[in-house]
């Protein structure tokens, strides 16, 4: 069967790329174009570690072709720093050390990053909703909590200057 | 696995003669949140998948005088932002919003969960009290059909070869109509409903029920019109009761299963429960306004 070329928008560059048609987005990022910071955790949308952001929306990478990406803007957890200068939900994870494995992650530095564009300043519960499509095997959650409202703190601080 | 196909028409009518020319098994995808989870598993082997989301309107909500009509691959996300649609009908846009994560609803559509024809489908249930349509296209035309005309059955449909649903048309409300969708999980998130309850209701000025409409899911192999409920409500204010009656008689029309989600017993319980508390709201919503 005929490969699909598509033509998207990784992380803000041009890319394009050839995928046979059952290949998601998530084999497209790892296997196609070396981008392995999306993770593969379940292959069934329950676990958000290949969480990316498509035209905006947060969405599992696992549950999208390669081939429906044609004319997306996608960004990956290797987009959310800006080169050496990381962003405040990335810092905040640090100091909060809000990962144990960090296979989650990425997952969640996406999700966290994609509600803070939203909402500068959501209360603990909706962050907890936001996140509930990622889960962490390791932290119990609270520290990932803790850093993300701590990054919209800053980020409040940084919008208000 | 063995070789599939992608297309991605950008017209209703390309996409018809893609489907209907198939040899083999065709899919559509919407979101592809099932899709995607039964092409991983193996459970459905189509040579063939068309995406819908580039068909002008199959993404979108569009208000009219006498009605709502959702492009049928409009995800989730789209509908909750819909202010005029969450304040017409707060009970569709419940049944959609409960549906997975965040990551979910940025793609999971009403076509898709009504197709993936679930008996647990969260938002089918309030589509149905509420009295949608869908405008089904295929080699013969478009047709429109009620919402439960659709699922025949656990993972089956009256869609005939080529066809897809295009859009939903969703009538608004009269005045003092309002509904409510509730389900029941052990947990708060991210689960498959034990047992779904969609209620509409009409009221006139004095908090008399008019009309009515009760609708479950997860209680048999298809989602259930309980009109046994309906009668129940219909001609009574909200007292005692009738919501005995109610409950009563939503539990006699289930026809469950039991699986590691819930007895028999257990379902049909839930299921009165259910129909009580959603009536409650819709009730509450109807007379506000």
């Amino acid at each position: 069967m005929a490969k699909h070329h598509v033509s998207t928008i990784i992380n803000g560059e041009p890319v394009e790329y050839l995928c046979e048609p059952q290949q998601t987005l998530l084999d497209v990022l790892r296997d196609e174009l070396n981008l392995t910071g999306s993770k593969e955790g379940c292959s069934s949308g329950d676990c958000g570690a290949c969480t990316v952001i498509v035209d905006g929306r947060i969405a599992c990478s696992c549950l999208m072709l390669g081939a429906e990406a044609e004319g997306r803007k996608i960004q990956t957890v290797e987009g959310i720093a800006q080169g050496d200068h990381l962003h405040p939900v990335q810092q905040k994870f640090l100091e909060h050390a809000a990962l144990q494995c960090g296979f989650c992650t990425p997952g969640f530095i996406v999700a966290a990053k994609a509600l803070l564009d939203e909402n500068l300043n959501p209360t603990e519960e909706e962050t907890r909703y936001w996140l509930a499509g990622n889960l962490c095997r390791c932290t119990g959650y609270d520290k990932i909590i803790r850093a993300v409202l701590d990054a919209a703190a800053v980020m409040r601080q940084e919008a208000a200057q | 696995m063995p070789s599939m196909s992608f297309s991605a028409p950008t017209s209703v009518d390309d996409a018809v003669k893609i489907l209907a020319g198939a040899s083999g098994m065709a899919k559509v995808l919407a979101g592809g949140t099932d899709l995607l989870v039964q092409l991983r598993s193996g459970r459905t082997r189509p040579e063939l998948i068309v995406d819908t989301k580039r068909i002008p309107g199959m993404i979108g909500i569009r208000e009219e005088s006498a009605q709502f009509v959702i492009g049928a691959s409009t995800p989730g996300v789209m509908i909750f932002e819909n202010e005029a649609l969450t304040h017409a009908w707060p009970g569709i846009v419940e049944g959609m919003d409960l549906i997975g994560s965040e990551q979910i609803q940025g793609r999971a559509s009403l076509a898709g969960n009504l197709c993936n024809a679930s008996p647990a489908a969260d938002s089918v249930p309030a589509l149905i009290a509420a009295r949608v349509t869908c405008v089904i296209a295929g080699p013969n035309g478009k047709r429109e059909a009620p919402v439960e005309a659709i699922v025949t059955g656990p993972g089956r449909t009256s869609l005939e070869k080529g066809e897809f649903i295009v859009e939903f048309h969703v009538p608004k409300p009269k005045p003092h109509q309002s509904d409510a969708y509730l389900r029941f999980i052990p947990r708060t998130e991210m689960d498959i409903a034990v047992v779904g309850c969609g209620v509409n209701v009409t009221l006139d000025n004095g908090g008399v029920c008019t009309d009515a409409r009760v609708v479950l899911g997860a209680v048999a192999p298809t989602q259930i019109v309980c009109d046994e409920a309906a009668k129940a409500l219909i001609g009574h204010r909200l007292d005692e009761p009738t919501l005995a009656a109610l409950d009563a008689a939503a539990g006699r029309a289930c026809n469950p299963i039991t699986d590691k989600r819930g007895t028999i017993e257990y379902r049909i319980k839930v299921a009165g429960v259910l129909a009580r508390r959603a009536a409650a709201i819709a009730f509450e919503r109807a007379g506000a306004r």
